[in-house]
């Protein structure tokens, strides 16, 4: 059971919180992450929050990936 | 006026009466409907083009649209689509018991706003009441009529090697936004149906360009199952580019939340034709002028190869086959 | 091998295999829920959706997959009321709007979704809500790996592992892979260029002999994993045998509720009846299942085995490996289709 989707916490309320990605929102469950807040990043699993994104390694990450992007263009 | 439908409403006795008279012809008058004959008579000669739909939509009502809407576009678009100027609607409802009048007129209003944009006439209908439960709300069953131009001839076996594939714009976003509406899935967002009347927007089309080969709504089963249509009639391959196919984001973001595939999801106001190469690039300037074609692109062409089938190059550059959709459009989990 | 079916439904809606050179050879393992869901299991929840006042709730890949005799999507055509669901949020949700019935939520998944079952036990019992229950036939990955890795069946020189699993156990529990079999193991995200960094990475290890974990996912998994959700996770759930189709039984790779929360329980609340539970003849998804043979090598694949007349799960799934290679095939696999 593998698709998790990166959205947005809009607000937290208590063990939920109001998320958005590109402009759809939904509520989900914070339970396995109390310690997301306002502004990070999680990933969404059937309706729960099961981890907050590092914002450094997504943009590590990001990096890197352009970077390979960018030699496939050059084949 | 009681404020629900009772059976009685479909008993053809007074109630029946009343519900003609005052929820439908109000809105819908026109000389041939207001006769209240038994059937409904015109003149027309030339070729003629025909059909016939459901609409069973569920939620009735979703952002862009509603049933009422739905029926007479979907049915105006199937005309258009075989270059047909549509001219005539025929429109029956079965209606479940308890039905909420208020819910009734908003849908009437809707039909009626509809079928004025797309410049056609309701000229028979039929209401029939069943029992609670033994249908969802309302069903809306249509049938239409349109005339065909002399020389204008496009049908889905119409295609050819060379030919140019061209879509209105962007997909999924009437299924996302019928989805939104659904019990369960629960996210809420702007994107509204793209339920539209297509048929100004073909005779532009046909006034620029009289080497339209194929043209298709793309509507259960998405952009994909329409090009393998288009390609298993006409026996032709078709390739497509991902990159070229326009979705919005938010479309985009909901079909990944679902885990759906956007060129599988439903679309009620889109156009794919196939044209001849040579008059492509007009006739897609045409298409952007119309509002309904803002995004139009050109998102691939017609092959001699594969015949049958059909190719998408994807963003990362490998190609792969697109099947027809099978079985449901399932939210995947994993 | 790649694990996961969302990985393999990745690897192939990219079209990775032909962005890899020819000495890398894919084989897609166990890593779809639904694929390895026992048929004498799917019976069961058959059987389930048959009794009076039961509503079945269900996330929506399983509702077509064939049982020995039936499936749910059946059984829903003849009267059985079955809902599929997104979240298990909703399924305890339709257990309070109707307290009448006994609504049974079909517990399928790894370790990303096993705390999310957790969870809704312990809302149901927060909530006082009596008429919930689950079928537990939750699965672990590790465990299955191990199995696979013993049975020598395919020689593997890298695994690459679950995004999302390793989200919830983190890299720790894969450590047993490098080190008792020399096998390379990357954790890789989703992404076409996620999945092409996770393979580099795996070949690296490979060609230097030097085989470990490595995270190539560091944006979503931590070493340790999530573990507020692991807790949660133990405190409904005990880890026991669980039987995986095409592999048999598996120890220590199943979750079974605790005593404690017995009476969720669909196993312990309710008795079924069941026929012998049967395969379909010729159907090699087991096969498949254990990367021992690519879709394309089973004689039923394509002629008449098909993504609407399915005859196993894997090509039900939209993450079992053959509907993955039917609906995402190149030219070149499409064997005059």
């Amino acid at each position: 059971m593998c698709l998790a989707i990166p959205v947005r916490i809009v607000s937290v309320d208590g063990d939920e919180a109001e998320t958005e990605i590109a402009g759809v929102r939904r509520r989900v469950s914070i339970v396995f992450t109390p310690e997301a807040k306002m502004g990070d990043y999680v990933l969404l699993h059937t309706g729960y929050a099961i981890g907050v994104i590092d914002e450094a390694e997504a943009e590590e990450t990001l990096k890197l990936l352009e970077e390979i992007a960018s030699l496939s263009e050059v084949h | 006026m009681d404020d629900s439908i009772l059976l009685a409403h479909g008993s053809g006795g007074k109630l029946s009466h009343e519900l003609v008279e005052k929820k439908f012809l109000p809105f819908l008058a026109n000389p041939a409907l207001n006769k209240l004959d038994d059937s409904a008579v015109f003149e027309a000669s030339g070729r003629l083009a025909f059909t016939t739909d459901g609409y069973v939509v569920n939620p009735i009502f979703f952002p862009g649209g509603d049933i009422g809407k739905l029926a007479v576009c979907g049915t105006v678009n199937d005309l258009a689509m075989n270059g047909a100027k549509p001219l005539y609607l025929s429109l029956s409802a079965i209606i479940e018991e308890g039905f909420l009048l208020s819910e009734l007129e908003q849908i009437v209003q809707s039909i009626k706003k509809a079928a004025e944009e797309a410049e056609v006439s309701i000229i028979a209908g039929d209401t029939k009441v069943v029992n609670r439960g033994q249908a969802d709300k309302l069903f809306i069953t249509t049938s239409g009529v349109g005339i065909i131009s002399p020389g204008v001839d496009i049908s889905g076996a119409n295609a050819r090697a060379g030919d140019k594939v061209l879509l209105s714009g962007t997909i999924g976003d009437h299924g996302i936004a019928v989805m939104s509406q659904r019990e369960g899935l629960r996210f809420s967002m702007t994107l509204r149906s793209d339920c539209a009347p297509l048929n100004k927007l073909v005779s532009q089309m046909l006034e620029v360009s009289s080497r339209i080969h194929c043209m298709r709504d793309p509507t259960r089963g998405g952009l994909a199952t329409t090009l393998n249509e288009l390609a298993k009639q006409s026996k032709v391959g078709i390739a497509v580019e991902e990159a070229k196919i326009p979705v919005k984001e938010e479309v985009k973001a909901a079909c990944e939340l679902l885990g759906l595939d956007p060129i599988y999801v439903a679309n009620e106001g889109k156009v794919v034709a196939v044209v001849d190469s040579a008059d492509a690039d007009k006739i897609l300037a045409r298409m952007r002028k119309n509002r309904y074609g803002r995004d139009a692109a050109i998102i691939g062409e017609v092959t001699k190869e594969h015949p049958g089938k059909v190719i998408m190059k994807t963003k990362l550059g490998p190609s792969r086959i697109v099947d027809m959709l099978s079985g449901e459009l399932l939210p995947r989990i994993c | 091998m790649e694990f996961c079916g969302g990985h393999t439904h990745a690897i192939l809606r990219y079209g990775i295999r032909q962005l890899v050179p020819k000495t890398v050879e894919m084989r897609s393992g166990p890593g779809c829920p639904v694929c390895v869901t026992a048929t004498a299991d799917l019976d069961k929840a058959i059987a389930l959706a048959h009794l009076p006042d039961v509503i079945i709730t269900t996330f929506g890949d399983m509702i077509r997959v064939p049982g020995s005799y039936s499936s749910l999507q059946k059984a829903k055509a003849e009267g059985a009321d079955v809902r599929i669901v997104y979240s298990t949020i909703d399924a305890v949700e339709i257990a309070d709007d109707n307290p009448g019935k006994s609504v049974i939520f079909i517990g399928i998944g790894f370790e990303t979704t096993a705390p999310t079952i957790a969870a809704s036990v312990l809302k149901a019992q927060q909530d006082k809500i009596e008429n919930f229950y689950v079928l537990s036939l939750n699965k672990l990955t590790p465990p299955v790996m191990k199995a696979l890795l013993d049975s020598g069946e395919v020689k593997l020189d890298g695994i690459v592992c679950p995004g999302h699993v390793s989200v919830i156990i983190g890299s720790h529990p894969y450590e047993f892979i490098p080190q008792d079999y020399g096998v390379a193991c990357v954790i890789s995200g989703f992404e076409p260029l996620d999945i092409l960094l996770c393979i580099d990475k795996l070949v690296e290890q490979i060609e230097k002999g030097e085989p470990k974990v490595e995270i190539a996912y560091p944006r979503g998994v931590k070493p340790e994993g999530n573990r507020k959700a692991w807790q949660l996770t133990e405190n409904v759930f005990e880890i026991g045998e669980a039987n995986w189709r095409g592999i048999g039984i598996v120890p220590q790779s199943g979750l079974k509720i605790r005593k404690k929360y017995e009476r969720f329980d669909a196993d312990k609340a309710f008795t079924v009846s069941l026929k012998p539970p049967r395969e379909p003849k010729g159907c090699r998804c087991g096969d498949v299942i254990r990367g021992a043979a690519m879709p394309l090598e089973c004689k039923l694949f394509r002629k008449f085995c098909t993504p609407e007349r399915p005859v196993g799960p894997c090509m039900v799934s939209s993450e079992g490996a053959c509907a993955a290679y039917y609906q995402y095939g190149t030219i070149e696999n499409s064997q005059g289709f």
